[in-house]
């Protein structure tokens, strides 16, 4: 910049971010304070911001015994089945909308256009618009508790296709005519030259659908009614009773810490796709 | 999207095409179509039969002042979370665009609760909140504040407003961030020369050059808070006290989940249906303007 900056001009965006930071942290630093606890400092509130010594025995009781009350079951099989979950919702969703968008976009075919609005079009029906005759048709299948109803239904995606559909479309039309020249049809096109090249978007989308999938609630909510098949973001939502007395708070904690940790750490550890992700995605 | 070098095959582009759209008929347009059907629908007081009514579900809703006020709520909710988030993420982002040492850790450590599950982050903020145990409920009552999310209804509105906010400004940071950057530094350094300070700098060229981030940002916002926040509000205050934090989304599923009110609930949900595809037509129809396919 042209013009000298004072020491107040250079300190000031130190001061707001940090503070914004500190913000930003305060509330998971106090779930993982209290997940080092026991329950009776907990409980009355006696809560330093210093950790207490209970770390080691409220995560190994959490993660291989659960709860007393609500939830028994260990949030060791919850996370097993938000990863279940959240990795067939990502990948799904990537295959389907690959090979969907590779159709509309390499191909000439009858109804192309009717194709492209029928998957755009479910951008506008999200789950909370059509909640109980969805889960009627699940029930109907039998697919209430099973992997299946709770990822299959979540799997169609608009948002995915478009990202593809955009990106094949910078593909150079060179390319697939060589291709052609060289013999390959359309399977060898895809396999050979459309899929290593479009690595980094499916990375990115990887990225943006795992936490999608790993953060679902509502669905899961409705169509999972055995403990076994709970995920830990329903699991925790179901430690906490409205008569205080009841909820082990120290152990929901310990939950919350369990079921934020895998998502954070994706997008701190794959920031740079996850920033692309997400520009695409809503683009 | 037109191209020359094209494959042949007939049977192929359909199979491509089959497993998407087996999802979306099966599970969006025929459960989408089902909403409209039974909310033409009623049944009687014993749930024994059910008549076609037309648009008496939706008279009823019209005529319901609960309804108005889940209206009302979700109104206040959006503008509050939308304002907080928004304003928060644009200081930050303007804070880190500066030159400045570290921003690649500041931007790490602003942008992660993006990946916070909407449920999660409502248990986060109950447990500070929580009026026996929670560590700023108890500053909050030193202070003289009679502070309840249990039991008064503005009470429990901040909080979810709160928490809501907390998640989304990691959002907003990104897209602001990605905006100034976009900002051709030549036109700032022009105005510093020109005599302008910062603050008159940012008022009269950084944000106006923003505003289409922040307007895009505003409908993303606003459709967060329609549907992402179901979570929190499950799990801060189940839609209470008295119904303070029942949005309209909430409604269609606790109305639903009574079992006793489907007509009603499916005639909710084709509102929001309606308010959804006003929601993205706005949406798409400003950002074919900025970007172009």
């Amino acid at each position: 910049m042209v013009e000298r900056q004072t020491l107040f001009a250079r300190i000031l965006p130190h001061v707001v971010l940090i503070t914004g930071v500190c913000i930003v942290a305060f509330p998971v630093y106090l779930a993982l304070l209290a997940s080092t606890y026991d329950a009776a400092t907990v409980q009355t509130g006696q809560m330093t911001l210093l950790p207490g010594n209970q770390m080691l025995q409220n995560y190994e009781r959490i993660l291989f015994s659960g709860t007393n009350s609500t939830t028994r079951e260990p949030v060791g099989t919850m996370l097993m089945n938000s990863f279940i979950m959240a990795m067939v919702i990502a990948l799904g969703k990537i295959a389907i909308s690959l090979i969907s968008a590779y159709a509309i976009v390499f191909f000439r075919f009858p109804f192309r256009m009717a194709a492209f609005w029928l998957i755009f079009v479910t951008l506008m029906l999200p789950v909370e618009v059509r909640i109980y005759p969805t889960y009627k048709i699940v029930a109907d299948l039998q697919l209430l508790d099973t992997y299946t109803g709770l990822t299959l239904p979540l799997i169609a995606s608009a948002t995915a296709t478009l990202l593809f559909r955009q990106f094949f479309m910078t593909v150079p039309e060179e390319l697939v005519e060589a291709s052609k020249i060289d013999g390959a049809g359309p399977y060898k096109f895809f396999k050979d030259t459309l899929l290593p090249l479009s690595v980094t978007t499916m990375a990115a989308l990887f990225v943006i659908q795992f936490i999608y999938g790993w953060n679902q609630y509502l669905w899961p909510l409705l169509i999972t009614t055995r403990d076994n098949m709970q995920t830990i973001v329903i699991g925790i939502k179901k430690m906490i009773v409205t008569q205080d007395a009841l909820t082990e708070w120290q152990l929901a904690m310990a939950t919350a810490v369990l079921a934020l940790l895998p998502p954070v750490f994706v997008v701190v550890l794959m920031q740079k796709l996850f920033v692309k992700g997400l520009v695409e995605t809503e683009k | 999207m037109e191209r020359r070098a094209l494959f042949g095959g007939k049977l192929l582009p359909y199979t491509l095409l089959l497993p998407q759209f087996a999802i979306v008929v099966v599970f969006f347009y025929f459960p989408a179509g089902q909403a409209v059907w039974q909310s033409m629908l009623m049944e009687d007081a014993f749930g024994i039969s059910t008549e076609f009514v037309g648009f008496e579900n939706y008279q009823i809703l019209a005529a319901d002042p609960d309804y108005y006020k889940t209206m009302l709520t979700t109104a206040v909710f959006s503008i509050l979370v939308a304002f907080l988030s928004l304003s928060c993420g644009l200081l930050l982002a303007v804070m880190a665009d500066k030159q400045i040492k570290g921003a690649t850790i500041y931007k790490t450590m602003l942008i992660w609760p993006y990946a916070v599950a909407p449920a999660v982050a409502g248990v986060l903020w109950l447990f500070m909140f929580q009026p026996s145990l929670g560590m700023l409920a108890k500053m909050l009552r030193s202070w003289g504040v009679d502070w309840n999310p249990l039991l008064n209804g503005n009470h429990a509105m901040i909080l979810v407003v709160l928490a809501a906010t907390w998640k989304q400004i990691s959002y907003n940071f990104l897209f602001f961030l990605a905006g100034l950057a976009a900002i051709p530094k030549s036109v700032i350094e022009a105005a510093a020369i020109d005599g302008a300070r910062p603050m008159r700098r940012f008022w009269t060229i950084i944000f106006p050059l923003l505003s289409p981030t922040a307007f895009f940002l505003l409908v993303i916002n606003i459709v967060y808070v329609f549907f992402d926040t179901f979570g929190i509000i499950d799990s801060v205050t189940g839609g209470g006290p008295a119904g303070n934090t029942t949005t309209m989304v909430y409604k269609v599923y606790q109305d639903g989940k009574a079992g006793s009110n489907l007509g009603g609930s499916a005639a909710q949900s084709v509102v929001l249906m309606i308010i959804v595809i006003a929601l993205t037509a706005i949406q798409f129809k400003f950002v074919e303007r900025k970007v172009q396919y």
